[in-house]
């Protein structure tokens, strides 16, 4: 069969539209954002190209430093949890009768195709003071308290609602329940590539079932772990809305300060310095992820 | 009896295994014995492989019991029971060296490394895979896979060693290879073998006993050559290598011979007694390479069979050249088709038969098979 690359006006005309769009809309665009990180601001809507490395110097201040090392520790924790929420819902799906496989993975995708500010504000109605959380821990806490009564003790004290809102534990809450799905589809897709005979050759041979998923499903599953990881992470370090609605005044991440310097500060040299920084940090851990793949695919 | 290889190791009671509205092991009865080469041998969907999975405890019977060793195993899980498998598809973790994988079961144990190592060893050598233990599977050619998946079981020391389809994975003539070894490493390690296939020629060449599976139920259960020459059904008769089938009646039916009226066929003589139904239908059954063939004029009957009886006349319509044998197929005067086949005994005397030739077939009177269903 002829290579189709080998025909250079078919290659061209299918691939002028999306490389045209992508020059205009994206390299395009981002290339004057880079060039911002360099400049200086030169009265309220100007920037001056000084090629400066000012903003650069900026960023690594200690306060911004900060936040980037939180934004680091908030989007591995939310990895981290959605690794470990996320590991059982898959090997549940690809283990669940064929029939009900479609809709399970239905379930996981469904939160995806709704609106993420809608979402977010469903999770405010959770987890607010007087919010579904809180009520339905008062009703066991009052369940509690009268079967205390009922044997004859004290009752307990009254319900102190607790603070799920507007703090770390809320970004952390929303941001795992927004990137569940990154997680999962990438640790289904792989665990279902698996041979399932390999589960039944590891129990025939004595191991249990934790010691199967230990010593084979997941070391078969890694290439699915680490992209679930990297496609978690890295939405997860650059978010915005979650902090935003969900944390409080201590929980604004790399993403809100970004915001700030486009809008309120003014200051677009230093936000696309930040954003540069950011993007740095992705692409290297792109890099390190497909070096990774690329080596095992080598093996 | 006192032979210690005559004891059951494997007791199939009465074993039932549905899947939904389809019944997939039917009321299965069977005892395998000790140090047995044992075959399940059936079309796809017969159930086999389904029994074979409730030997290892992949599936759970519905009904009847298991008994391996004589502990009732409906309660032990796949990996507290005294058998091992191969896989069909081998399943070699490949993400492991070829020693790590056979160590597999052994490190899950308390035994100590120089033990392991030692075992491993042991297991690779018998395998004919010494020197292998670095490797990872994906440098591996199938046959060598499925040696590893076959020194992955044999180190555990298993009761029973069941295989899935072992062998149906490789080209053919590593096949007929295959077969071999796996008689001879049954033999020397003496583990009782409980393999399943849909190959007839696999079955025959290596079991001990064959249980031949139809729809869910055992068929029939016999050595491989009372599986060929006294098949107990049509099913058997057809399943188990070629066969010639023809409807008739019995009309002679004596301690010492019986005759079969077959319309198709003409009178067949058989020199025993068959104790069949007098006017039931029945089937005669006679396998290619026990049908003569001669040019026509030329046959002058044969001294235990009377006259009229177990001859045919008909017309080459065509023929396969297969090296050691040559298959004809053979158009009879009424239309009916029969399958003979002749070996080339000599390079170059052949009595030569081709298309379009007329010929007499003539057989024996032991030839033919009654079967009553």
């Amino acid at each position: 069969m002829e290579s189709w690359r080998l025909n250079k006006k078919l290659f061209a005309s299918v691939a002028a539209l999306p490389i045209s769009w992508l020059l205009f809309f994206f390299i395009v665009p981002l290339g004057i954002v880079w060039l911002y990180s360099f400049g200086r601001n030169a009265g309220l809507t100007e920037v001056e190209f000084s090629g400066t490395f000012a903003n650069y110097l900026r960023a690594v201040e200690p306060l911004y430093l900060e936040i980037f090392g939180k934004s680091v520790v908030v989007a591995a924790l939310t990895t981290v949890l959605c690794l470990v929420i996320g590991f059982p819902v898959a090997l549940a799906i690809v283990f669940a009768p064929e029939k009900w496989r479609p809709y399970l993975l239905l379930l996981v995708m469904l939160p995806f195709w709704t609106n993420l500010l809608i979402r977010t504000y469903a999770l405010i109605a959770v987890l607010r003071t007087e919010g579904y959380a809180n009520t339905v821990m008062s009703w066991g806490w009052a369940g509690a308290s009268g079967l205390k009564t009922l044997v004859g003790l004290e009752p307990l004290p009254a319900w102190e609602p607790l603070e799920l809102l507007y703090n770390n534990f809320a970004v952390v809450v929303g941001l795992v329940y927004v990137h569940l799905p990154f997680m999962v589809l990438p640790l289904y897709a792989a665990l279902d590539k698996m041979d399932k005979s390999l589960i039944e050759a590891s129990l025939d041979l004595g191991a249990s079932h934790w010691r199967t998923i230990n010593r084979v499903v997941v070391p078969l599953a890694s290439a699915g772990i680490w992209s679930g990881i990297v496609i978690t992470f890295i939405p997860a370090l650059g978010a915005y809305l979650t902090p935003d609605l969900l944390g409080g005044t201590d929980s604004q991440m790399i993403a809100n300060v970004i915001e700030r310097q486009f809008k309120r500060a003014n200051d677009w040299p230093f936000g696309a310095a930040l954003s540069f920084i950011l993007m740095y940090a992705t692409f290297i851990l792109v890099a390190i992820q497909s070096m990774r793949s690329k080596e095992g695919s080598a093996r | 009896m006192n032979q210690p290889e005559r004891q059951p190791i494997i007791q199939i009671q009465n074993v039932t295994k549905r899947f939904g509205p389809l019944t997939a092991v039917d009321k299965v009865s069977l005892d395998i014995l000790s140090g047995e080469f044992f075959v399940l041998l059936g079309p796809s969907g017969c159930g086999k492989t389904t029994l074979l999975r409730m030997l290892a405890g992949f599936e759970l019977p519905d009904e009847g019991r298991i008994l391996i060793d004589g502990v009732d195993m409906a309660k032990v899980p796949p990996n507290k029971r005294p058998v091992n498998m191969v896989f069909q598809s081998y399943a070699i973790f490949p993400h492991m060296t070829v020693a790590d994988n056979v160590a597999y079961g052994l490190t899950l144990q308390k035994v100590n490394k120089g033990e392991i190592a030692d075992r491993v060893n042991e297991a690779l050598n018998l395998v004919s895979l010494g020197g292998l233990d670095g490797r990872m599977p994906d440098q591996l050619s199938g046959g060598q896979r499925q040696r590893v998946a076959l020194a992955r079981s044999l180190v555990m020391r298993p009761k029973v060693l069941l295989l899935d389809e072992p062998l149906s994975a490789l080209d053919a003539k590593l096949r007929l290879q295959m077969q071999m070894e796996l008689s001879d490493l049954q033999d020397e390690v003496g583990i009782t073998f409980v393999t399943v296939t849909h190959d007839q020629d696999e079955a025959l060449s290596m079991a001990c006993r064959i249980g031949v599976m139809n729809k869910g139920e055992v068929a029939q259960l016999a050595t491989p050559s009372d599986l060929y020459e006294f098949p107990a059904s049509r099913f058997v008769a057809d399943f188990i290598g070629t066969v010639n089938l023809f409807e008739g009646q019995l009309i002679v039916d004596e301690p010492d011979r019986a005759v079969a009226n077959c319309p198709e066929l003409g009178r067949i003589y058989i020199n025993h007694g068959v104790t069949g139904p007098h006017d039931a239908l029945i089937w005669v059954a006679i396998r290619p390479e026990k049908v003569g063939m001669a040019k026509p004029g030329t046959y002058r009957g044969r001294p235990d069979v009377p006259e009229g009886h177990n001859i045919s006349e008909g017309r080459i319509k065509s023929m396969s050249y297969l090296g050691d044998i040559t298959l004809y197929a053979v158009i009879l005067d009424n239309g009916r088709m029969m399958h003979v086949s002749r070996p080339n005994i000599s390079r170059t005397d052949q009595e030569d038969f081709t298309w379009d030739d007329r010929v007499t077939l003539h057989w024996h009177g032991s030839s033919p098979v009654v079967l009553l269903a």
